[in-house]
Formats: structure tokens, sequence, C-alpha cells
């Protein structure tokens, strides 16, 4: 699913132009975005909750060379999935076998 | 007016107040229905298993973590935790930076007077 999707729901649900449902689906994530930037956190109660998190500086190394290097402290967004999407997610069992993602962080 | 950041976040009604402030020619309650139509719509694409992507923004996807044995923390008993599926976010670029104080001109936030690399090149 891309934002043209998202746009292409709006127009068929909520009957809005496909411009206007372009405009609306923009200004919606432009606004999430603002508020990310300057700090704040962006709770969609039945989604969940972006919140910006600070990391503190630390030493490193390249796992390529090995050479040690600074990592500065920076600001990361994170994401906490809400209870209801989880539920939504899990509500019908999960076949055993067949190809599956194998477990969290082996994906790209 | 609610829409402006408060130091507390912005919750669903706030974007949706923001964006209505935005769009005057478009009520309040389309606003709503609007801001609803997307996240339900997202939800909906992660639910089939979809994987979703915001341009500049970021993309979802929903990943299976294995069943495992765990533990009642309270009383130590064994329990077996079955698999799950877990939506996981990954931050665009664009919004990384954003977030980060560095991208779109937007806020800075200098992290100067912070030096824990004493010593070390």
């Amino acid at each position: 699913m891309t934002k043209a999707d998202i746009v292409e729901q709006i127009y068929e649900q909520v009957g809005f132009s496909k411009k206007e449902s372009a405009e609306l689906v923009e200004k919606v994530f432009d606004a999430i975005k603002t508020t990310l930037a300057e700090g704040e956190k962006v709770k969609i109660s039945g989604f969940g909750n972006f919140v910006v998190r600070g990391k503190n500086s630390r030493k490193g190394r390249n796992p390529q060379t090995g050479q040690e290097i600074l990592l500065e402290a920076r600001k990361v967004l994170t994401f906490k999935p809400s209870l209801v999407l989880k539920n939504l997610l899990n509500d019908e069992e999960i076949p055993t076998g067949g190809s599956r993602l194998d477990g969290i962080g082996r994906l790209e | 007016m609610s829409g402006e950041p408060s130091g507390k976040g912005m919750t669903k009604s706030g974007l949706i107040e923001t964006v209505a402030e935005a769009t005057p020619h478009i009520s309040k309650r389309d606003t709503e229905i609007v801001v609803n139509t997307i996240f339900e719509s997202m939800a909906q694409a992660l639910k089939t298993g979809e994987r979703i992507e915001i341009r500049g923004f970021g993309s979802f996807q929903v990943k299976i973590r294995e069943a495992r044995e765990g533990r009642n923390p309270k009383t130590g008993a064994p329990v077996h935790i079955s698999a799950k599926r877990t939506p996981f976010f990954k931050v665009g670029k664009e919004l990384k930076e954003m977030v980060d104080g560095h991208g779109s001109g937007e806020v800075h936030t200098s992290e100067s007077g912070f030096n824990p690399g004493d010593g070390s090149a």
C-alpha cells in the first residue's frame, strides 16, 4: 500500500474528489511530521503512538573495518503499536509451516 | 487552537483539529472521517499482511514473532507464548532527518556542550 492507495480509499469511501483526497492525505501526514519534528509525540488511538526518543552518544565500531567511531547523540522516532492494532493482526491463528518471516530483524 | 503543540504531544483529535484548520473549505466532521479512514485502511492493509510505504514518512510491515516458552514473572511458572504478528515501523529518510533536527529547515537543536568522547580523537 502506498499513499496513492490511501488516497484511493478516501476517494471511494468518503466521496471527495481525487484532488481533495490527495490534498487531505498529504496534510494529515504533514501535520504528523511537523509535530514529530518538534520533538512531540503523536498518539493515534486504535493505531499506535509515534514517539521521539533521544539517544546518547556512544562509541561504536565500523563493522567492516573494526575502526572505532564516535556515534553522536541523536533523536530517533519509534512506533509503539496500540493493543487494538496488535489484536486486529492476531485475531486469526497463524498457520504453521509455509513461508514466514524468521523472527524479527531478518528483513532487508 | 488545540492543534498547537502543548508539550504533551498530539492526539488523533489534535491531528483532526490541525488538518481542519489547514483546510478551511472542508468541515471538521469530514476531516475526522478522512483521518479515521486513513488509519483504518492502513490497519486493514496490515491485517492482510500488506506492506505500507508512505513516501517521506516511513514504512510499516508485519513480522511474525515465533512461539516461545516464557515465564510468568510473578510466579516463575513456565508459560507457552504462541506465535504472533507484530507491526513494525521503519522511519523514512526525510522524517528521520526532520526528527534529528537537520532536515527541511525544521527545528534545530544543538547538542553542543555534551562531550563524552573525551580523550579519544
